[in-house]
């Protein structure tokens, strides 16, 4: 599906300029997306490199077992086939703290490291896991608590009361991550992994490389 | 309450930052060498997301230049309308699973021309508080561990936007 999204994007834009003589600003936009890219991985070295190193503290003193641990009946049920004191759980659970309060610098880090380590349950490297499709589901709804970054810019355009969006965020937020989890658990079912399916037998012979990738 | 929340938030990462070394030099951990041994790889994570994100951000950039967004929007328009969702932050839902700066950007501007505390402030400042950008997260995440099938990941993810933005209308037609 992101293959023919991207070239969806990428045709339509290009046809859609040459019809309404827009070229030269598609053109331009290739360029400055590309650089805005690069940009905001600049941007992402200094947060993953702080984050990572005091997550191997916490990994290595054994912070990330016991916080796995403390919620674990709601984590397992999302995650079956992740195992027992696994250390991907622990940084999930870290990864779902920091999106609740807002923490988005915090969040990025402790999500990556938890596909990582899930990524180390993965028979195919180069497919995306159910787990893995459930932390995506997670994360791009994203449960809010504190929307830290508008209440600022609310405050910034004198709003009377700048928290008050708490509450309908908190609502829709809610919403839309239990229609992620949903979404998640029908396609789970539907693309027939059997839940505890580590490593996965006799698929693999079936199982080509996606092509030109 | 609200305070509360908001000292929590404030409080969080200096406490994170001075817990976790202080409870690990308790259990006898070297603690610097431990955070320089894995911040090495934050480097080497970030740098293999650079290919994913400039192709991703290539062809939304190149999307939005050519017009093709609004008209598009345009064309969503009336039927947005007629389901009680006001045009002006029809935009902001087409934008916001694609690009974080781009909808942060226009939401902005959506609070600066009504008005924080108007309506249409509130919708807005509820769609983008309320869910984050799904290409993004998929291109981080995923390009972070060089992932490329993806396989229902987006689906999942745009579902949960589509949700997500009318659940923001509703909830502020609801508390307001």
């Amino acid at each position: 599906m992101v293959n023919w999204i991207w070239l969806g994007m990428i045709v339509f834009s290009v046809a859609f300029a040459v019809a309404t003589g827009r070229v030269d600003q598609v053109t331009e936009a290739a360029f400055s997306g590309a650089q805005t890219g690069v940009t905001v991985c600049f941007g992402l070295i200094s947060i993953l490199v702080f984050w990572m190193g005091l997550m191997r503290i916490a990994e290595v003193s054994g912070l990330v077992l016991k916080l796995s641990r403390l919620l674990a009946p709601v984590v397992r049920w999302l995650f079956p086939d992740v195992p027992k004191d696994h250390p991907a759980l622990g940084f999930i659970l870290s990864n779902m703290s920091a999106n609740l309060l807002g923490l988005g610098n915090a969040a990025t880090p402790m999500g990556i490291r938890a596909m990582q380590e899930l990524q180390k349950l993965n028979p195919h490297p180069e497919t995306a896991t159910p787990a893995m499709c459930t932390l995506l589901a997670l994360n791009t709804a994203s449960i809010t608590l504190i929307p830290t970054t508008l209440i600022a810019i609310r405050m910034n355009f004198g709003s009377a009361s700048p928290a008050d969006i708490i509450a309908p965020t908190l609502l829709a937020t809610a919403i839309s991550t239990g229609a992620a989890i949903i979404a998640d658990r029908w396609y789970r079912r539907r693309s027939g992994d059997p839940p505890a399916a580590l490593p996965r037998p006799t698929e693999t012979a079936g199982v080509a490389p996606p092509k030109g990738a | 309450m609200v305070a509360a929340l908001h000292a929590l938030s404030t409080w969080a990462i200096p406490m994170f930052i001075v817990l976790i070394p202080l409870y690990a030099a308790f259990r006898k951990v070297p603690v610097y060498e431990t955070f320089v041994d894995g911040a090495k790889d934050g480097f080497s994570t970030a740098i293999g997301i650079i290919p994913h994100l400039v192709g991703m951000l290539t062809a939304i950039s190149m999307f939005r230049a050519s017009g093709a967004m609004d008209m598009l929007v345009a064309a969503a328009k009336p039927l947005f309308a007629r389901l009680g969702v006001p045009g002006d932050v029809l935009p902001l839902g087409l934008l916001r699973p694609i690009t974080g700066a781009g909808s942060l950007a226009f939401a902005t501007d959506l609070i600066k021309a009504h008005g924080p505390d108007s309506f249409i402030g509130r919708i807005a400042s509820t769609i983008q508080g309320s869910t984050d950008t799904t290409l993004y997260v998929l291109t981080v995440y995923f390009g972070a561990i060089g992932i490329r099938n993806a396989r229902y990941a987006l689906k999942v993810g745009l579902f949960s936007d589509a949700v997500g933005f009318f659940a923001a209308v509703f909830a502020c037609w609801l508390l307001y």
